[in-house]
């Protein structure tokens, strides 16, 4: 295998070496690579002031060292100021995904809604706190004329047909198949023990006495 | 007098060389002279093929009849990042058929990102009668059902490690099928599954394998079952935790506590997914003793993750999530004087705005204080190039540098300067680097500087940098010992890879994806360099669809004496002589 034939791709003698595009030349085992291009002579010196290059499709070099990655000195200012909410790039930051595979339960429990014929099921995995938790169970049985109670502030979640709404105590049933009321652990801790959910109707709930405010701080 | 190398008796040849295990070492010895290769490949027990592709499975068993010992990787790094797209290759089964066939005494298999087959792991217990060691790190496309057939045959098993790997469909019930009198197990790593195994089996299997020294659980194991696992292992040296929380009972805790007291070998733990605090103290009486501790799942914060670190004064690695923000790291460094290597996490990586107070200073607080830091990977925000020759002077034993400012492209917040100087005093001042990251802004100068001193980097990642290419020229032409270069979102063209086309045969791969490397550039190196496989990776359609000029989508050239590959998925063209 011949070495090509013609300029070496940066050569030193030029003042301005001109690139044809056609002209791709290899730097093959054999040819000598030295350049001017980085020449120490003691302090630093701007490389792109030893050689102008032309190097067609490729950004040129500027001499102003105020140039960066081809954009004006404005786009500097700009990329001092946080960024808007800007779609994500692929694999950046580089950090592994499988993590969320490896830890995501996928931790499914059934639904049960005294008085409805259906069981739903959701993935508490979804859900960062007892709030958001309720309030997609609120959403999920919207068609259902009701309001769970919610103890942990103390206030009622409803939806608009308040007057006739029948209030619902959500409990869970742990680990050891004890039926408790929500909000009592942190929110972690109830993922990990709860199986399953039921929305029982406040006047069934005796034996539940409501929790004091005090117990309720929301530790999500 | 000298000897003639041939006269040397090749026992005491091979005896010496017996004491040599070094892959390096091992080469060197056998470009010597032919007998020296001769008698070193008979007797080489252990094989790293950094890249699977680079050369075929029969060539290496005919060079090397009496291996015991295979290591293997699969996909390029930044698979690890999603840019390979799913189907690429890296399929361990090939390998699997004929290392069966040739070394029925093979005692050990580490796969790292390689696809392997439920069916591969069934060839693997079945075909190796003495295998010891299985090793799959950031693996994919395996089941249980082939983790129970390793169970269940391979009666001599020493160490089983998943690390990382993706495993389809876990059900616990393939510990099982470990028998009643299997008791060789030294080391155990299913941190990587996502359900729940038999607590029973694993119990069991601990209580009966006195040789566990390495014992790391998934995040199901939950914590009130942990200290009846310790009190049946005492003599382990590595533990990962499962999750780490239940509802806190005196009992409980002092049971657990009691636990890792027992421990008296424990240097290392892991796990600790979904902390609750309460529980962390039961762990303190470990602490002292040991060397490396693994937060990188664990969700603990402020002063319990203070706490917990100021514990450790004998740590050398830590890895932690950026919840230990800045003053978590000053207490680092003044606690733990012995720290070689530190991996900061981002809690929050695709948030637009900072959830925590980790900046540069926490860095430059841990190479003040530690002076034995060597390997760093850290996510932060912001940075400077103070901060960076701050730290380029203080941690002259470093020999991994990775940075990630988590914004693509970002200055010196101070100056409103690229950090080219900063990473400059990096490579200047680090004489043993020989792995690099980059992040931030960055012109070509700072791939001149790299160029120029970074002479024993070996692995460099860039993204978002550079401005021509002649920064891909100063890296190639410069550094002397280069072997993996990976480059994302840079423009770096054609001029540059072509100028250093020889270079690429003495480096083990390049990977190289939304740059500026056009088709035609592809197809000439291809052509020139029969000894570099040049992929062309493009989910848009083949390439040559498009004008010559086009950019290529992603590209993966590598040196080869395998020839090309002829299991490459639909959106992949190898750019060779003859299909060109």
């Amino acid at each position: 295998m011949s070495p090509e034939d013609g300029s070496n791709l940066l050569e030193s003698d030029a003042a301005s070496v001109s690139f044809k595009e056609t002209e791709l030349t290899l730097g093959l085992p054999g040819e000598s690579r030295g350049l001017a291009l980085i020449e120490k002579t003691g302090g630093k010196r701007g490389f792109s002031e030893t050689v102008d290059l032309n190097l067609g499709r490729s950004s040129t070099v500027d001499s102003d060292h105020k140039k960066y990655s081809g954009e004006s000195e404005t786009d500097v200012q700009n990329m001092a100021k946080p960024p808007a909410a800007k779609a994500q790039v692929v694999g950046w930051p580089p950090v592994r995904a499988y993590r969320k595979n490896a830890m995501k339960g996928c931790k499914y429990v059934k639904v049960a809604v005294d008085g409805a014929p259906y069981l739903r099921k959701v993935d508490l995995e979804m859900y960062n706190s007892y709030q958001q938790l309720l309030n997609a169970l609120q959403d999920m049985f919207s068609c259902s004329n009701f309001t769970i109670r919610n103890y942990l502030n103390e206030r009622a979640v409803t939806n608009q047909e308040v007057n006739n709404g029948v209030e619902y105590v959500p409990i869970y049933e742990d680990k050891d198949g004890d039926w408790m009321m929500l909000g009592d652990v942190p929110w972690k801790m109830f993922v990990e023990s709860c199986k399953r959910l039921r929305l029982m109707k406040s006047s069934e709930a005796i034996g539940f006495a409501p929790r004091t405010p005090s117990k309720c701080s929301s530790s999500n | 007098m000298l000897r003639k190398a041939s006269l040397f008796p090749e026992e005491m040849l091979e005896h010496v060389l017996s004491f040599i295990t070094s892959d390096k070492d091992r080469n060197a010895v056998s470009l010597v002279c032919k007998s020296w290769y001769e008698i070193e490949r008979w007797c080489r027990k252990r094989i790293f093929v950094g890249n699977c592709y680079a050369v075929r499975p029969e060539m290496v068993i005919r060079r090397f009849p009496e291996l015991r010992s295979v290591e293997l990787k699969g996909k390029p790094h930044f698979a690890d990042f999603d840019l390979v797209p799913d189907g690429w290759g890296g399929c361990v089964y090939p390998w699997i058929a004929a290392l069966a066939t040739a070394y029925p005494l093979l005692e050990e298999i580490k796969l790292k990102r390689m696809v392997v087959s439920d069916e591969s792991l069934e060839v693997i217990a079945k075909s190796f009668k003495n295998f010891k060691v299985l090793v799959l790190s950031s693996c994919e496309g395996f089941s249980t059902d082939g983790l129970a057939a390793v169970a269940a045959n391979c009666r001599n098993l020493r160490g089983l490690d998943l690390r990382e790997s993706e495993v389809d469909d876990p059900s616990g019930q393939w510990l099982s099928r470990f028998p009643g009198s299997f008791t060789s197990l030294a080391s155990l790593n299913i941190s990587c599954l996502g359900a729940e195994v038999s607590f029973s089996a694993l119990e069991r299997l601990v209580g009966r394998c006195p040789d566990l020294k390495t014992l790391r659980l998934n995040h199901a194991v939950p914590l009130d079952k942990l200290a009846n696992l310790l009190r049946g292992a005492p003599q382990l040296v590595e533990l990962g935790t499962g999750a780490y929380s239940a509802e806190l009972q005196p009992d409980v805790f002092s049971n657990l506590a009691g636990a890792f007291s027992g421990c008296k070998e424990l240097r290392s733990l892991s796990g600790f997914w979904n902390v609750f605090p309460g529980y962390l103290p039961a762990v303190y009486p470990v602490c002292s003793g040991l060397t490396s501790l693994n937060l990188r799942d664990a969700n603990i914060q402020g002063a319990d993750l203070i706490n917990l670190v100021s514990q450790c004064r004998s740590l050398q690695r830590l890895w932690v999530l950026d919840y230990i923000e800045d003053s978590g790291l000053k207490a680092l460094a003044a606690c733990c004087k012995d720290l070689t290597e530190l991996r900061v996490f981002p809690s929050d990586p695709y948030g637009a705005e900072p959830n925590v107070s980790l900046t540069e200073r926490g860095l430059v607080s841990v190479s003040e204080g530690c002076p034995k830091l060597q390997s760093v990977l850290y996510f932060c925000r912001q940075m400077t190039n103070a901060a960076l020759v701050t730290i380029a002077k203080n941690s002259p034993r470093m020999t991994c540098f990775r940075l990630c400012i988590i914004e693509p492209r970002a200055p010196d917040y101070q100056t409103l300067q690229p950090l080219d100087l900063g990473f400059g005093a990096i490579v200047e001042n680090y004489m043993d680097l020989r792995r690099l990251s980059l992040s931030g802004l960055l012109t070509d100068r700072v791939f001149e500087y790299i160029g120029t001193y970074a002479k024993k980097l070996e692995m460099l990642s860039v993204a978002f940098a550079g401005d021509s290419d002649l920064g891909l020229h100063h890296v190639l032409s410069g550094c002397e010992k280069l072997c993996k270069l990976e480059i994302r979102d840079c423009p770096f063209g054609d001029n540059a890879l072509l100028a250093n086309a020889a270079k690429l045969e003495t480096m083990r791969s390049l990977w190289m994806s939304s740059c500026s490397v056009s088709f035609r550039a592809c197809k000439l190196l291809g052509q020139k360099m029969p000894r570099l496989n040049v992929e062309v990776i493009d989910e848009r359609g083949p390439p040559d669809l498009r004008p010559e000029n086009c950019p290529v989508e992603k590209l993966y050239i590598y040196r080869t004496i395998a020839g090309p590959r002829f299991d490459m998925p639909g959106f992949v063209w190898t750019m060779d002589g003859d299909s060109v």
